[in-house]
């Protein structure tokens, strides 16, 4: 016996390391591989992050420094990506917008995958506050966007901004309407997934057996909608990256100095004729980081798929 | 029916042809749809309730003043025989009254005739008290205005008027229909939505249909002095989009025929220009770029008391010397390099124009840019630079919101001057608010420029007309705007020094040309050396519109649609 236990614990562990650590997440990878479009995307979408983290370390350029003697500059040794009608380095404001930017895009999804997975799980799990819930997302998702914001920064810019600065305070305030509307997709796969689970016989086993609510809405719910979370996640981030570039396209937002991507944009539009690659570069960054968040969330949902995992 | 629908179609061109087999400019409505675009779009046709530059224009289109200023400044009549002066008698020799004599057999759009009663209406109406009218400094020191004869109308003065030609003259103050407006007087003014969006006039067009800060419609008025004008039979007055946006309609793809205030790059426009399918037309009026100080506090912590007297004075604003080095921190040569090239002039005034009224005052400390005379000031006050390069004292830190509209030349000189004046330790944080929010007026909106919610803020503003008596009264302290004023008012510095006051009321009293002037010019001086504003760059007006447009006479001194009854299409 005192023999036996150390043995059997000792076979045990390997088998369960192999059996639900590595080989559950290898096979993952391994399917994740096999979309080709998943791999590409990752790539380009880690150089990319990469490239904004990393990158005002090594190229040390100050952002928004005027040149006036190099305005509406080409590419060149000295401007590797040209300058603006200011003579602002592109490459620097490419650089340092890429990070509010994805902040912004990462943040905002976050808040909405969390709003969204309670309110699908709340729902899809307790019939009574179904319908109360249900009606709630078809009135967000019939809220724009827009107007919404507009009174947003109307009602808390000021108060934000003395309480945590121009840039933080826009910064929280983006986030928080970007999340607040932009969850009700999830909440309704999130609900279909949990009204389809909850009928399984093993949900049935944990009830009767007496396990508690919540206990089955952590242990054997969430792990089972992880997969529709991960692609309505990167899909969210996308939306995210996308609406922020509209707001500040819009001169909604960041400051005028303060670059993001959408702003970029939006300053260059005025001079495509003059340097393209104004235009160029920051909608490439934003289309590049879309469609690569895309393909990873396609990638992700095919490699969860438990059929593919069988294989 | 699809056989029918031809043949309509058939007559339809028929006539059409017809008409444009007529001579280029000799018949009514033979130039089709007029499409002119201001992207700042239209929200009301009666200037007494807007000061809206864009809402002035399109009134001007539709009811028109007695007399208005042509290309060069001078008054020109419209609705009358003649300019009244000292010499034909139509100014009294002790300079209180002003006789206009009304051209007979004028006529409203709605048919009825034009009298020296709706003249005198439009007096009243503007002046009725609690009627919040947004010209009311027109008529300034008006005693009556009495209706002679059904075509002749006295106003008299209650002070001798060397200036007669503010009430009823430029686009601020055209006549309105007493018929139409008579139940719209005072309180009840601005709840007269069909008047005051298709008011009844005199002008080469009538409205159609307006829809607010979107587009107004208009057909030729059939009722039109005169029988062969104006050469279109409709227009369309598209609002909305960007300058940017208009430029390119203009000049490049020329779908519409006339784009108001195409303020952007100069560059950009030289690009689009090449294109060769429009003009771009320019004239220097009064217009200055200017950034307006905010001499009250905006704390938002003040609540209600926000950028009102009553709220106290701005933290550091209100140091002169402060006031002062901001101004001395800027290049303005440099401003209008990048910003307006050819349409632009560095200037230290905020009255530039006529060339009598311009003064060189300041132009010694403050026309070229000194850093380091401006850093010695601050020094010299006790604004000591902290770690991070930004100057304080007693804990009030130099740093400030600084706002304007969005519009790309703007953001550009917003980035320069934050840019210059973190030479001399000021630190500036930007804002940009939509055109239509920051110039719209709405009292519910904390985002206009008369509220002024801001340090600073920036904007180009002018005078309609050659006379600036009324511009420089903007200054004076009974013109602050409040919550009790709606926020009306033109003081947006919120300037109040008993001396100017003094002083604008010596220049009203004062009949000869050339003292006038020299007042003029002391008032000026006495704003920027006081720091009220810190003029930056006197802008020309640059519109465009296409080359098969003819008759544009670009005005800076009135509506840039002045004359659009004389506007044709040529091929």
């Amino acid at each position: 016996m005192t023999d036996g236990t150390p043995g059997a614990a000792n076979s045990a562990a390997p088998i369960l390391s192999r059996g639900s650590g590595s080989s559950f997440l290898g096979d993952v990878w391994r399917n994740f591989c096999r979309h080709r479009g998943g791999v590409i995307g990752l790539a380009v979408l880690l150089t990319i992050v990469a490239l904004v983290v990393l990158g005002p370390y090594f190229y040390t350029v100050e952002v928004g420094q005027p040149n006036y003697r190099a305005r509406n500059q080409g590419p060149s040794w000295d401007f590797p990506l040209g300058t603006d009608n200011l003579g602002r380095d592109l490459l620097a404001q490419l650089l340092t917008g890429g990070r509010t930017t994805l902040a912004v895009g990462i943040s905002a999804m976050l808040l909405s995958l969390v709003i969204g997975t309670l309110v699908g799980v709340f729902s899809g799990y307790w019939r009574r506050l179904d319908g109360p819930l249900m009606r709630l997302t078809d009135l967000f998702l019939a809220l724009p966007i827009l107007p919404l914001l507009l009174v947003a920064v109307m009602l808390f810019r000021d108060t934000l901004r003395t309480a945590f600065g121009p840039e933080t305070g826009v910064f929280i305030l983006l986030v928080t309407v970007i999340g607040v509307t932009s969850w009700m997709h999830t909440a309704r796969i999130v609900r279909g997934d949990v009204l389809a689970l909850k009928r399984r016989d093993f949900i049935t086993a944990a009830q009767a057996g007496g396990t508690r609510e919540t206990t089955i809405v952590l242990q054997h719910l969430l792990p089972n909608v992880v997969s529709s979370i991960m692609v309505s996640a990167t899909l969210g981030i996308a939306t995210a990256i996308i609406t922020e570039s509209a707001l500040s396209f819009l001169g909604l937002g960041f400051p005028s100095d303060y670059p993001t991507w959408g702003r970029l944009l939006f300053d260059g539009v005025n001079f495509i004729q003059i340097t393209p690659t104004r235009v160029l570069w920051p909608g490439l960054a934003i289309s590049l980081v879309v469609l690569s968040v895309n393909y990873v969330g396609d990638a992700i949902r095919d490699a969860l798929d438990p059929r593919a995992l069988g294989r | 029916m699809k056989m029918r629908r031809w043949i309509t179609r058939f007559v339809v061109a028929g006539t059409a042809l017809g008409a444009a087999a007529g001579p280029a400019f000799g018949e009514r409505g033979s130039d089709g749809d007029l499409k002119i675009l201001y992207w700042q779009a239209v929200s009301i046709m009666n200037p007494y309730l807007s000061s809206g530059t864009k809402d002035m224009h399109a009134a001007s289109m539709v009811i028109e003043p007695l007399a208005r200023f042509d290309e060069t400044g001078n008054i020109v009549p419209t609705l009358v025989s003649e300019i009244p002066s000292l010499e034909n008698g139509g100014i009294s020799e002790d300079l209180t009254t002003i006789t206009w004599r009304i051209l007979p057999d004028l006529r409203w759009s709605d048919g009825t005739d034009f009298t020296a009663e709706d003249v005198v209406f439009t007096w009243q109406y503007c002046t009725a008290p609690d009627g919040g009218c947004a010209q009311r400094s027109q008529f300034t020191d008006v005693a009556a205005v009495e209706a002679v004869d059904p075509l002749t109308v006295r106003v008299t003065f209650s002070v001798p008027k060397p200036y007669p030609f503010g009430p009823f003259v430029g686009m601020s103050s055209p006549i309105i229909q007493k018929a139409q407006f008579e139940s719209c007087v005072g309180a009840r003014a601005p709840e007269c939505t069909e008047a005051n969006f298709g008011p009844h006039g005199t002008g080469p067009f009538k409205v159609r249909e307006l829809r607010a800060n979107d587009v107004v419609l208009f057909d030729a008025n059939q009722y039109y002095r005169d029988p062969a004008k104006p050469a279109f039979a409709t227009a369309t007055l598209k609002g909305g989009g960007d300058a940017t946006s208009a430029a390119r309609a203009v000049l490049e793809s020329g779908e519409f025929d006339y784009g108001w205030n195409l303020m952007i790059e100069p560059e950009v426009l030289a690009t689009m220009e090449q294109a060769g399918r429009g003009t771009l037309v320019s004239s220097f009026g009064s217009l200055v770029e200017r950034i307006v100080i905010n001499w009250t506090n905006p704390d938002p912590a003040l609540g209600s008391l926000r950028s009102t007297r009553e709220g106290g004075e701005h933290p550091f604003l209100s140091d002169p010397a402060v006031r002062r080095a901001l101004s001395m921190a800027i290049d303005r040569d440099l401003l209008v390099d990048i910003g307006f090239g050819e349409a632009g002039q560095a200037t230290c005034n905020i009255v530039p124009a006529p060339e009598i009224n311009r003064s060189t005052g300041n132009d010694d400390w403050c026309l070229t840019a000194d850093i380091e005379g401006a850093n010695a000031l601050l020094d010299e006050a006790g604004w000591v630079p902290g770690p991070d390069g930004i100057r304080a004292k007693d804990g009030v830190r130099l740093s400030m919101l600084y706002q304007t509209s969005t519009n790309s030349v703007r953001q550009s000189m917003q980035a320069i001057i934050k840019d210059m004046w973190s030479a001399i330790g000021v630190d500036a944080e930007l804002r940009d608010v939509s055109s239509s929010v920051f110039f719209g007026g709405d009292p519910g909106s904390p985002d206009t420029f008369q509220k002024f919610f801001a340090d600073v803020e920036m904007y180009a503003n002018n005078f309609d007309g050659t006379d600036a008596e009324s511009y420089l009264a903007e200054w004076t302290c009974a013109l602050i705007p409040s919550p009790e004023t709606g926020w009306r008012g033109q003081n947006i510095p919120r300037y109040c020094n008993p001396e100017y006051d003094a002083l604008v009321a010596k220049l009203g009293e004062t009949a000869e040309e050339q003292p006038r002037a020299e007042i003029v010019k002391q008032l000026n001086d006495m704003l920027t050396a006081d720091g009220a504003h810190i003029p930056l760059v006197h802008r020309g007006d640059l519109s465009g519109h296409v080359n098969t447009l003819a008759g544009v006479r670009m005005n800076s001194w009135d509506s840039q649609l002045w004359n659009v009854a004389d506007w044709y299409r040529t091929e």
